[in-house]
């Protein structure tokens, strides 16, 4: 999406192209530090939300997955918003199963 | 890493060619000989010398690296003495021969024989990530990483910055040469600020673009011994740094000349 309006509207301005190389070398070094391509991590990403929707219901919408520097080290920072309405069944099946409920509560 | 005795070993690296390995090995040489300091220059770059050409030295080879390592001759004999400086000496990389002709415990054991008697020992590594890469942070107390404010040199340094770190020779400090600061005040060219958020490593100077640099190549004689060069002045500050002083960076000055340049230029003088 921003890649459109880059296209669209420019290179943010009067923004020279000192910007963009700043802009094009950090998401380039992200994957080049860690040494994966951003298909791979975008299948990573896809597999751990996948994990986690197995057990809690996530609001998928609202996912923020992505790999972040502090320093010169390389993290992978997830922000997973839970689903608010906890629906019946669902409700019914965290009485039943207490243990699990308590483990999930925890995770979270 | 724990410090040996005498000299320090500093490796000049960067990665990706041409962004002025060979030019701050040579400008650092004669810059901490100017400050009194006794110094080896050494090409690591086998195969493709050229640090003795850029220092004026290339009349004088009798033996090389790769001599000394195969035992043709004393570690002494392939040491040339600089035409101005008694105590700054150029160990000259082999011509004729490849990266293979030495190994990274051949590159540790010449300079602990040299540690002794010097205090700096100033290694020109060739571009590459490889062997001949290797062997010339094998035996680095530290490293000085030259890049140019340009994505590809940008990128070239980041991944040797990640290599010193996996090899326990990192992060090392970053020469940012060739700077264009009136390019960076139009924002098109990366800055000094850039460059460090984006490589997170300290900056040990800045050495601005200066027309003097290839003249100085052509005849042999280091900017370092300009005292009108921006780039020699940017040298000879590192130089110092190297030394322990506390010399504040410069800022990016504008290349189109001091304030009274610009006053003269807009009453019609050059």
């Amino acid at each position: 999406m921003t890649g459109f309006f880059e296209r669209l509207f420019g290179t943010g301005g009067n923004k020279g192209s000192g910007a963009a190389a700043r802009e094009r070398l950090q998401f380039i070094l992200v994957h080049d530090r860690i040494n994966l391509p951003p298909e791979q991590l975008q299948a990573m990403k896809a597999e751990i939300l996948a994990v986690i929707s197995r057990y809690v219901s996530v609001n998928s919408e609202q996912v923020d997955i992505a790999l972040q520097q502090r320093d010169r080290d390389s993290l992978l920072v997830a922000e997973i918003p839970f689903t608010k309405a906890i629906d019946t069944d669902e409700a019914r099946q965290r009485m039943a199963d207490p243990e699990k409920t308590d483990n999930n509560m925890d995770d979270a | 890493m724990t410090a040996k005795a005498g000299a320090r070993v500093v490796t000049i690296t960067s990665g990706k060619g041409g962004v002025g390995k060979t030019t701050t090995t040579a400008n650092l040489g004669i810059a901490l000989a100017r400050l009194g300091k006794k110094v080896v220059v050494m090409d690591a770059d086998i195969g493709l010398r050229n640090l003795d050409i850029v220092m004026g030295l290339e009349n004088r080879i009798v033996y090389d690296l790769v001599d000394v390592i195969e035992g043709r001759c004393q570690l002494r004999q392939a040491m040339i003495k600089h035409k101005q400086f008694p105590e700054l000496y150029l160990i000259p990389a082999a011509q004729t021969r490849d990266k293979t002709a030495i190994s990274p415990s051949d590159m540790v054991s010449i300079t602990d024989k040299l540690r002794p008697e010097f205090d700096f020992i100033i290694i020109d590594c060739p571009a590459g990530i490889e062997r001949g890469f290797r062997n010339a942070i094998a035996a680095a107390d530290e490293v000085l990483i030259v890049t140019n404010p340009e994505v590809s040199a940008v990128r070239d340094a980041d991944r040797i910055i990640g290599l010193l770190e996996a090899n326990n020779k990192g992060p090392g400090k970053l020469i940012l040469n060739r700077m264009k600061s009136d390019m960076v005040k139009k924002g098109e060219m990366l800055s000094p600020d850039d460059v460090t958020d984006i490589l997170s490593i300290k900056l040990i100077g800045i050495v601005p673009e200066d027309e003097n640099v290839i003249p100085a190549s052509n005849s042999g004689v280091p900017v370092a011994l300009n005292e009108n060069s921006k780039a020699g002045i940017a040298f000879r500050n590192i130089a110092r740094r190297l030394c322990g002083e506390e010399v504040p960076l410069m800022p990016v000055q504008d290349t189109s000349g001091g304030f009274l340049q610009r006053l003269s230029r807009l009453f019609g003088g050059n």
